[in-house]
């Protein structure tokens, strides 16, 4: 952990060094996901509700989900950048280093431009926390950091998967993008608003719904039982079978060679 | 012009080549689109009054965006062009005997048309046999089709062309890094990317609609369904044809001031 710490301090300041490209592509960063909050206005302004969910109400789901997102992407952006580590060969470095492979990969990188988004996250959450009409109780605050968290971590596992299906191929990993990129955009309305099918893939396949769609149903009271408080935790399961995945791309690795 | 020509086809030969990379695409793209056309239906269920296309259009103008993704997004960049000026391959470049505003327009038409063509097919497949509400129409009349078509070619020439713009900035800058996702999200936002632009509020949308913006996907994908239909699409072509022009010419001027002052870098 010291060691993490270090490494987390050492990629701010080397990032620090390019202050203005820095904050150029932090500015784009945000720029990117607000063309998407101010789509979400233009609709929710003309159509006021969707499935029931007011416009704050909907805030709230794009925010945590942005959050979680880019916290994850923040600090897993090692993995994001794997299938690269695997072909130049740094793979095998870490490999013979006595720290696990998994600590290695997430001190390779960090990215700080992130901040732009979590931060445009964190405006929506003022907004909209007090506007969403949700009665804010010790209950319910602890749900909402519950979200974002458990968002993260599932985020952070899907980041995993991706890595690890770079041991089995480099082409055609695009297919990823639909649950990571798509997640967090289609993420800015409550997943059940596309209906059944695709809310039962994202409750029992890839667990996005779990710390979005049903804890939002507890923030607003549709749902009163404690179980839906607890939903965000029941997805970090799915961090089980990513971290297989990945260990058993690293047991069939056959390295590249120089 | 022919050694335009011959700058298109090697260009788009070579972008024919990445098959596995597309195949991979259209699945995404295919979840892509069928999600985007689920929220609209649901906004749709909210308050049918207050959608401001037909549902049926609407479900078009996505469909097509996904297909023809490559040829209308601005978030395809043409990193060779900006690679060349950011690491000074810009002199080779400049002592070929060719116009390089024509060979980088010809290349980038090339690249993007290749791309469309190897995606376009199978999801247009998918999006003409998946059930009702969801399926993509036909166009109303062969002339509406015939506009639809002129109209993507003359798109297509407005991205390139503000895409030229925003190339020409970097020999100001010498740095692509910033500028990229400024631009394309700014003149994908306003071009109809995220949402049609009928979906704007009525004030922003009757800004947006004059823009030329406005004279890239937004024309050939309400076009296509009827959403703009004879006498306005007839309009509307002009209106691309009037941006192109003063896109490329502005586009020139720019370069040709821009290429007077160009230093390279390094040795």
């Amino acid at each position: 952990m010291r060691l993490y710490m270090k490494f987390f301090s050492m990629h701010m300041k080397s990032q620090m060094q390019y202050k203005l490209s820095f904050f150029l592509t932090m500015i784009g960063q945000f720029l990117v996901s607000f063309a998407i909050l101010l789509s979400l206005y233009f609709m929710m302004s003309r159509f006021n509700v969707v499935m029931g969910f007011t416009y704050e109400q909907v805030l709230l789901c794009f925010a945590s989900v942005l959050m979680g997102y880019s916290l994850a992407e923040m600090l897993g952006r090692g993995f994001d950048l794997f299938p690269r580590m695997l072909g130049n060969g740094e793979f095998d470095r870490a490999l013979v280093r006595p720290r696990s492979v998994i600590t290695q990969v997430l001190a390779s990188k960090m990215d700080f431009t992130r901040l732009g988004r979590i931060l445009q996250a964190a405006f929506v959450f003022i907004y909209a926390v007090p506007k969403s009409g949700v009665i804010w109780t010790r209950d319910k605050i602890l749900t909402l950091f519950l979200m974002v968290i458990c968002g993260s971590l599932v985020f952070f596992g899907l980041f995993i998967v991706y890595a690890a299906f770079s041991f089995f191929t480099v082409e055609g990993l695009e297919f990823m993008n639909i649950l990571t990129d798509g997640g967090r955009e289609f993420g800015r309305y409550p997943y059940a608003i596309y209906g059944e099918g695709i809310l039962k893939f994202l409750t029992y396949f890839v667990p996005l719904a779990l710390f979005q769609y049903y804890p939002l149903l507890y923030l607003l009271d549709i749902e009163k039982s404690k179980l839906y408080m607890f939903t965000p935790l029941l997805s970090l399961i799915f961090l089980l079978p990513a971290y297989a995945f990945f260990q058993y791309g690293v047991r069939k690795y056959k390295s590249t060679g120089s | 012009m022919k050694k335009y020509l011959a700058v298109f086809r090697i260009r788009f030969i070579n972008a024919l080549q990445y098959r596995a990379a597309a195949a991979a695409g259209v699945a995404t793209q295919f979840a892509w689109g069928f999600l985007e056309i689920f929220a609209f239906s649901a906004f749709y269920r909210a308050n049918p009054n207050a959608f401001p296309m037909e549902f049926s259009h609407t479900v078009s103008y996505i469909w097509l965006q996904q297909a023809f993704l490559a040829l209308f997004m601005m978030w395809f960049w043409e990193s060779d062009v900006t690679e060349a000026i950011e690491g000074g391959a810009i002199a080779y470049e400049l002592i070929r005997p060719m116009d390089l505003y024509k060979r980088w327009f010809a290349q980038s038409c090339a690249n993007r048309s290749a791309r469309a063509l190897l995606r376009c097919a199978p999801i247009l497949l998918i999006a003409f046999i998946v059930p009702k509400p969801y399926r993509m129409g036909l166009p109303p009349s062969l002339p509406q089709f015939t506009m639809f078509v002129i109209s993507s070619a003359l798109s297509l020439g407005v991205v390139v062309a503000t895409s030229m713009l925003a190339y020409v900035s970097i020999f100001y800058t010498l740095s692509s890094t910033g500028i990229r996702s400024v631009f394309t999200t700014i003149v994908g936002f306003l071009a109809g990317e995220y949402i049609p632009i009928p979906f704007f509020p009525p004030s922003i949308r009757a800004i947006a609609e004059l823009l030329p913006f406005a004279a890239m996907q937004n024309m050939p994908l309400r076009i296509y369904s009827g959403n703009i239909a004879g006498r306005d699409a007839l309009w509307g072509l002009a209106f691309q044809v009037f941006w192109l022009s003063l896109l490329i010419v502005l586009g020139r001027l720019a370069m040709n001031r821009a290429l007077k002052r160009v230093v390279v870098q390094g040795g």
